[in-house]
């Protein structure tokens, strides 16, 4: 044993995928002339030689036990040839040469409790980050989160019903690894860090902790006699960045962590530029197992959208178009101070026109 | 053994969308090996009190296999003596081929090999990209590290390192892909894994590929340096098939959800029902082609355009990555030998300028776009730019030289060429 863990790495590096490529798509890389959505989560891509591939997407519960990891390979046997990719929002994709077999893996996985969807102008799985399952600033669950809602926007996710796609993304902490959504629903610590004094000196790295708050907040200081740190309240965002490099610095607080949703982050480049989500709601209770109030705030937004948005706008192209008087009054959410920015670059965000809305 | 009781977690169990809760449960109650099913009970039994306290309880640490410095995320559970069984819990990053494409036999290779090693949890994939095995021991993550990496997988990047690249489906299976993804992920990635395994950097940093600018992979925010296909001749139009969406469509549809959503008015509809592209105004953002697929494609003088700088929001805010190579030719040997060098070029003057702990965006902020291109013998290109800069306060004194290069790279452009 001694001998294994001295073991010399093999480092290989990123694996080649062309090798667990459906043969189809091995001999049409790089040709495909178009695509077709003839239902919800399947696709069919047409090459120019004239080949076919299907794909039949479904949402997973992202955390696979290997009983369902096994049971999603056994149906790629049985119905799709074996070839089997994931797409970032861990949802999984059965690809198969002939458009006959999908309506039979498609109940296969209905009927083993896989979600069938995901394509189009559906709501996509939620993508999300590790919460009270792994990370070690989490202040709420994120697969807790994802499950609760997913629930509730299962049938969006297994139909065509909003105006074009639509990304939600969750993120355990400020931090937001979760990455921009059209909806983001991400906690937001709202109270300063309470230091445990007695622990700061054993555990922190000082300086480190005081490069990383990005409101320079903390100070060194001595409290009953030993070296520690403080905090100046009012300038303290409440990110959160302290706590990796010094755990007695406690962030995450069961009652003032709160949620808080956001809207109209898009990377694509279709239509208008990229853009980052926006503040609308805020101080939602992180309320474990379900959540309701986030989602009830979720669904409020997503019905607003609906109804309310043209055939391909993203929420952000739509909410450019209605302005965000408008958006506030359609989703009955209040306007407050806090969606003013006062950050750098604070300028760009405010009005200096004459051009209103009411 | 006891079950830990789970009266929270229980109710995630109802309801349509598949419930991580019953997975787990289900290697808790079912899984043939006593390791996995007390692991996962104490592993729930510690999520449970996480919800009933809403509070987190692991802890980082230092753990690596021999030889690396990073690629682990150690998990020590600080309530480990409630919860004895799990108090290690590390997670392991690796590498999925590019694309994220396996067959099912790779997939149970992976899957035998972690049901020896692990706790039988897994994720494809994590946000970063990685495949993440969710679970092991200190002692049990070299065996399982071994063991993979005897057939072909490695483990990504954690921590101030060059990290785990992501690449879209693209020339595998989509229409729109203006480049081969896998390649330029594999090439860039593979290139660099000292600096992945053994984290020297001042801070993170990600590649990731987009095939088109509909940008998939979300490139153009969560990397550091991102490449997206692209193409610089005339867009490809069918108008036979321009035809066919009209009379499937209507007219005033297409109007309204092509013709005029052009950022650019770019686009137009003649009387005679042809599509008229006017291709200078193109800024090639993808939105009618994503709607009529079958009638317009990339042109053929396909590329990649290079952003470098994008990140989220620690620590002074998130940043979309800015335009550096606006047209790069991507076919031969020597172009990814460019590309690689590039690359090269950009991490190593990231790791001496950068701060601790700042992204390069973040850097680039600090000395000026200006700097960074000078640096790195970038061209200025006015697609850097929204617009030219607003505020005066510039010295201009090396104005006849700036301007002397830009006719030397432009000579068409030289108005004095003309004249002549
Ligand atoms: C101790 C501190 C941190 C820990 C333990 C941590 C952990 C993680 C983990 C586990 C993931 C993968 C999440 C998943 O896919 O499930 C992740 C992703 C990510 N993290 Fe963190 N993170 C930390 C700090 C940060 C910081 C400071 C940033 C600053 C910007 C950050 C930005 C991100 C981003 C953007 C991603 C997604 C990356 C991508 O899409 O490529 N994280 N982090
Ligand atoms: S969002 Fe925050 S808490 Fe969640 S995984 Fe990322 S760093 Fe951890
Ligand atoms: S929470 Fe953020 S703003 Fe507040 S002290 Fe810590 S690093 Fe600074
Ligand atoms: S980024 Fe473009 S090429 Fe890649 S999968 Fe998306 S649409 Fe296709
Ligand atoms: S790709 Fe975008 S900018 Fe170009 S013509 Fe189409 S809609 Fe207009």
């Amino acid at each position: 044993m001694a001998n294994a863990e001295r073991r010399v790495p093999i480092e290989s590096g990123c694996p080649d995928g062309i090798q667990y490529m459906h043969p189809v798509m091995r001999e049409n890389f790089g040709h495909w002339r178009y695509h077709e959505d003839p239902r919800p989560g399947v696709l069919r891509h047409v090459a120019h030689s004239g080949d076919e591939i299907w794909t039949v997407r479904a949402g997973t519960q992202r955390i696979l036990d290997l009983f369902t990891l096994r049971k999603l390979c056994e149906i790629g046997d049985q119905f799709a040839d074996g070839y089997i990719r994931f797409t970032i929002r861990s949802n999984i994709e059965f690809m198969l040469s002939d458009g006959d077999r999908v309506a039979a893996l498609v109940e296969a996985l209905e009927s083993n409790g896989f979600v069938v969807g995901g394509t189009r102008n559906s709501v996509a799985a939620i993508s999300h980050t590790q919460g009270w399952l792994h990370c070690d600033i989490p202040a709420t669950d994120a697969s807790g989160v994802v499950k609760s809602m997913m629930d509730q926007l299962v049938d969006e996710f297994r139909q065509w019903n909003m105006p074009n796609r639509v990304h939600i993304t969750t993120s355990c902490c400020q931090i937001n690894c979760g990455g921009q959504g059209d909806i983001a629903i991400n906690i937001q610590h709202t109270k300063p860090p309470k230091i445990d004094h007695t622990q700061v000196a054993n555990v922190c790295e000082r300086p480190s902790v005081v490069a990383r708050c990005p409101v320079a907040a903390i100070r060194p200081a001595m409290v009953n006699g030993k070296p520690s740190l403080e905090v100046d309240e009012r300038k303290c965002v409440c990110c959160g960045a302290c706590y990796p490099p010094c755990p007695p610095m406690q962030i995450n607080d069961p009652e003032h962590s709160k949620l808080a949703v956001w809207v109209g982050g898009n990377h694509s480049n279709a239509r208008a530029r990229p853009t980052f989500q926006k503040l609308v709601a805020a101080g939602i209770p992180n309320n474990p197992p379900r959540w309701p109030e986030a989602t009830a705030i979720v669904k409020r937004i997503l019905k607003a959208y609906q109804t309310h948005a043209k055939d391909w706008e993203r929420i952000n192209d739509w909410v450019e178009r209605i302005g965000w008087p408008r958006f506030f009054e359609l989703t009955g959410l209040p306007f407050t101070k806090f969606h003013i920015d006062n950050w750098r670059g604070q300028q760009k965000s405010l009005n200096a026109s004459t051009h209103l809305r009411f | 053994m006891k079950s830990h009781p789970t009266p929270m977690l229980d109710q995630l169990e109802s309801g349509e969308w598949p419930s991580f809760v019953t997975g787990i449960k289900r290697l808790r109650d079912t899984h043939p090996d006593r390791r996995i099913r007390e692991t996962t009970n104490d592993l729930l039994g510690q999520l449970e009190y996480s919800y009933e306290t809403r509070k987190g309880y692991w802890k980082g640490g230092t753990v690596s296999v021999f030889g690396y410095g990073g690629g682990i995320i150690p998990r020590f559970s600080s309530v480990g003596d409630l919860f004895p069984q799990s108090k290690e819990f590390h997670t392991l990053r690796v590498q999925p081929p590019a694309g994220n494409y396996y067959t099912t036999d790779i997939l149970r290779q992976l899957a035998n090999s972690w049901e020896k090693w692990g706790s039988g949890l897994v994720t494809f994939h994590g946000q970063t990209g990685n495949i993440m095995f969710i679970g092991a021991n200190t002692k049990n993550t070299q065996h399982f590290f071994n063991e993979i990496n005897e057939y072909g997988f490695d483990l990504g990047g954690a921590g101030p390192c060059v990290r785990t690249a992501q690449s879209c489906v693209g020339s595998g299976r989509c229409e729109q892909s203006c480049t081969n993804e896998h390649e330029i992920h594999r090439r860039l990635v593979n290139n660099f894994l000292d600096e992945m395994h053994r984290p020297a950097l001042p801070y993170k940093f990600k590649f990731k590929v987009s095939g088109c600018p509909n940008d998939c992979m979300n490139a153009i925010e969560r990397a550091d340096f991102a490449v997206i296909g692209t193409w610089r001749d005339d867009m490809q139009v069918d108008q036979t098939e321009v035809k066919q969406y009209l009379s499937d469509k209507g007219r005033q549809y297409i109007i309204d959800h092509v013709i005029s959503r052009c950022p650019t008015h770019a686009l137009s509809l003649t009387d005679e029902n042809r599509l008229e592209v006017e291709n200078a105004d193109c800024v090639r953002c993808m939105h009618c082609l994503n709607v009529m697929p079958k009638a317009l494609s990339p042109g053929k003088d396909r590329g990649v355009s290079l952003l470098i700088g994008g990140k989220r929001t620690l620590k002074i805010g998130d940043r979309f990555g800015t335009m550096m190579i606006p047209f790069m030719k991507l076919e031969n040997e020597s172009d990814y030998e460019k590309l690689v060098a590039l690359a090269e070029e950009t991490i190593d003057f990231f790791a001496e300028n950068a701060l601790e702990h700042e992204r390069i965006g973040e850097m680039i902020e600090r000395i000026g776009l200006v700097n960074f291109i000078e640096a790195l013998s970038i061209d200025v290109d006015p697609n850097m730019i929204v617009h030219p800069r607003e505020n005066s306060y510039v010295r201009t004194d090396q104005w006849e030289e700036e301007a002397q290069k830009w006719f030397e790279h432009h000579p068409n452009d030289d108005p004095s060429a003309d004249v002549a």
